[in-house]
C-alpha cells in the first residue's frame, strides 16, 4: 500500500534520512520507532506529501506522491487522516468547525449532515457535547481526541499517528492508545504510528519499524523486534518493551489480544 | 592570515548573496501562488470580511489618532514658517496637500504595517510552528487559498479606505489648530485648502495605499508562513515583518511618486 524507496532527505548539513526502505501493507498497524531527532516525523511528512525527498520516492495505492500535480495530491491527500503530535486543531474554529473542516469543504452534505457526523466521530472518541468549545478550552487529552476525531471525518483509509501520547500522563496516554485501536479496527484503516514510547508501540503495533541514523535498522513483529535483535542501539531502544512484554508473558496475558 | 580573511570574507559574502537570492526567490513563489490563487473562484468572501474588520475597523482608532496629530502639528508647523514671509494663508492647501499625497498614504501604511501586518505575521508564525498549516494541507486544503488570499483581499482593499478617512481626518487636524488656535477664518481656510487640490493628489494617494495594502499584507503572510523556531521564531519573523514591510513601503513610495507625479505633478523622474 506505502512504499518508501531509498528515501534520502537532509537539511543543510543534517543528513536526516539515508536510504530509507519501508513497506506499510494494507490493513496493518505499522509503528516507526526511534529517538528524538531521528526523522520519523520527516519520514511521516514525506508520506503525506508535506515534505518532498531529496533522492528516493514514496508511493501510494501505486501513486508516486512527487509526481503528483496539485489536485491529484490533494485527491490522495482524502484518503489520510493525521493526528499531530499538539493535535494541530485550527485556534480559530470551534471543536465542531475543526472535526467538520473537511467535511465542509470537500463535500456537498447539508450543515444537518455534517453536525451528525461530527456528533458521530466525536461520540466514536469518547467527547460528548463539545461541538461548541474553543481548543483554547480543552485539555491536552481532549485536544487529540479531537484531533483524532478530526482525522477520521473523512472515512480515510490510512490514518498517521505522529507521537501521539507525547506530553500526556500514563493513564490518558492509555486511553489514547486504546482509543487507536478501537478506532482503526473499527474502521478498518492502515495506520502509521511513530512514536518513541514502547508502551504505546507495544500496544498498538502489527509491525515495529526502527529509525536509527538515517535507515530502518529492524523492522517485524513486535516480538521479532523486542527478542530476535542482535543490533544494540535496537536492543537499547527496545528495552523497556522487552520488560512489558516478558511481564506480560509472566502474567499470562497477551497484549495483542485486548 | 591575508588569505585567510580573504577566503572567509568570499564565503561570508557568497553564503549571504545565497541567502539572498534564496529568500527573493522564496518570496516570489509565494507572490505567484498567491496571485494564483487570488485568481481562482470561489474566493472565501466571509474570511476576507473577518479580515477586513482586523485590518480596517479595528486599525480606525490609531489611524485616526495618527492623521489628526499629524495634521495638527503640520498646520501648526507651517504656519510658524509661512508667517516669516506672510503667507499664512497658504497653511490650509500645504496640510491638504501633503495629506493626500503623501502622509495620508504612507503614515497610514506604517501604522497597519505596526499593528496589523505583524499581527498576521504572528497568526500565521503560530500556526506554522504548531503544525496548523501542515493540518490545512493534510485536509486537502491550501493554506495559501485559505489563510493568505483573504488577507492580501483585506489589506488592499482596506488601506485606501482608511488612507481617505486619514485624509479628511488630517485635513480637519490642521483646520482645528489654523481656526482655533492661530485664528485663520474658517472659510479661507477651507477654500485654500482644496483651491490647488487636484483629482490626481487624491487618485494617486489612494492607488500608493492599494500598494501599500498589497506589501504589508503579502509581507506579513510571507514571514509568517515561513516560519520556523517555536516562539522565538513568531517573535523574529514579527519583527523581519515590520521592518521589511517599512522598507518595502518606503521604496514603493519613492517609485510610485516619481510615476504618479511626473507627469505635470511636479515629480521627478528617476
Amino acid at each position: 500500500m506505502i512504499f518508501c524507496e531509498n528515501l534520502y532527505k537532509a537539511f543543510g548539513d543534517n543528513h536526516v534520512l539515508q536510504g530509507v526502505d519501508l513497506h506499510i501493507k494494507r490493513g496493518e498497524s505499522m509503528v516507526i520507532i526511534g529517538g528524538s531527532g531521528t526523522g520519523k516525523s520527516v519520514l511521516i511528512k514525506h508520506i503525506i506529501g508535506l515534505l518532498s525527498p531529496d533522492a528516493g520516492r514514496v508511493t501510494v495505492d501505486g501513486q508516486v506522491v512527487g509526481d503528483l500535480h496539485e489536485d491529484e495530491l490533494n485527491e490522495m491527500r482524502k484518503k489520510f487522516g493525521m493526528l499531530f503530535q499538539g493535535a494541530a486543531l485550527f485556534d480559530s474554529l470551534t471543536v465542531g468547525g475543526n472535526v467538520g473542516f473537511a467535511l465542509k469543504e470537500h463535500t456537498d452534505l447539508a450543515q444537518s449532515k455534517i453536525d451528525e457526523r461530527v456528533k458521530e466521530c466525536l461520540e466514536m472518541v469518547g467527547m460528548k457535547d463539545v461541538e461548541r468549545l474553543m481548543p483554547a478550552e480543552l485539555s491536552g487529552g481532549m485536544k487529540k481526541r479531537v484531533g483524532l476525531a478530526r482525522a477520521i471525518a473523512m472515512n480515510p483509509q490510512i490514518i498517521l499517528f505522529d507521537e501521539p501520547t507525547t506530553g500526556l500522563d500514563p493513564v490518558m496516554a492509555d486511553v489514547i492508545n486504546d482509543l487507536i485501536i478501537k478506532t482503526t479496527r473499527a474502521l478498518k484503516v492502515t495506520s502509521v504510528t511513530i512514536t518513541h514510547d514502547m508502551v504505546s508501540a507495544n500496544r498498538i503495533a502489527d509491525r515495529i519499524a526502527m529509525l536509527y541514523q538515517g535507515k530502518i535498522v529492524a523492522i517485524g513483529t513486535p516480538d521479532e523486534v523486542m527478542f530476535n535483535q542482535t543490533n544494540p542501539a535496537v536492543r537499547e531502544f527496545v528495552e523497556i518493551g522487552r520488560i512489558i512484554r516478558q511481564t506480560e508473558a509472566v502474567q499470562g496475558r497477551h497484549i495483542g489480544a485486548q | 592570515m591575508l588569505k585567510k580573511i580573504a577566503v572567509g570574507t568570499l564565503e561570508f559574502v557568497g553564503r549571504y548573496t545565497i541567502d539572498m537570492v534564496k529568500a527573493i526567490g522564496l518570496m516570489g513563489e509565494f507572490v505567484g501562488d498567491t496571485m494564483k490563487w487570488l485568481s481562482r473562484k470561489p474566493l472565501r468572501m466571509g474570511a476576507a470580511v473577518d479580515q477586513m474588520v482586523e485590518v480596517g475597523a479595528n486599525s480606525f482608532p490609531v489611524v485616526f489618532f495618527t492623521a489628526m496629530f499629524t495634521g495638527m502639528v503640520l498646520a501648526l508647523q507651517s504656519h510658524t514658517g509661512f508667517k516669516r514671509f506672510g503667507a499664512e494663508s497658504m497653511v490650509g492647501t500645504v496640510v491638504g496637500l501633503s495629506m493626500t499625497r503623501e502622509l495620508g498614504p504612507v503614515l497610514t501604511a506604517l501604522v497597519v504595517t505596526g499593528r496589523a501586518g505583524s499581527a498576521m505575521t504572528a497568526q500565521l508564525g503560530t500556526m506554522r510552528v504548531t503544525e496548523q498549516i501542515d493540518a490545512l494541507y493534510t485536509l486537502a486544503a491550501n493554506p495559501i487559498k485559505y489563510l493568505v488570499v483573504p488577507r492580501v483581499i483585506a489589506g488592499t482593499l482596506m488601506l485606501p479606505v482608511l488612507t481617505v478617512m486619514a485624509d479628511f481626518v488630517g485635513i480637519l487636524g490642521g483646520f482645528v489648530v489654523a481656526v482655533m488656535l492661530l485664528g485663520a477664518n474658517p472659510v479661507l481656510y477651507m477654500e485654500k485648502t482644496f483651491e490647488f487640490m487636484e483629482y490626481n493628489d487624491m487618485f494617486s494617494g489612494l492607488l500608493k495605499s492599494m500598494v501599500f495594502g498589497f506589501i504589508i499584507s503579502v509581507v506579513g503572510c510571507y514571514q509568517g508562513f515561513y516560519t520556523e523556531g517555536g516562539a522565538e521564531g513568531v517573535g523574529t519573523a514579527t519583527t523581519k515583518s515590520v521592518v521589511m514591510g517599512f522598507m518595502l513601503i518606503f521604496l514603493a513610495n519613492y517609485i510610485l511618486t516619481a510615476l504618479l507625479f511626473s507627469n505635470g505633478g511636479g515629480g521627478a523622474k528617476f
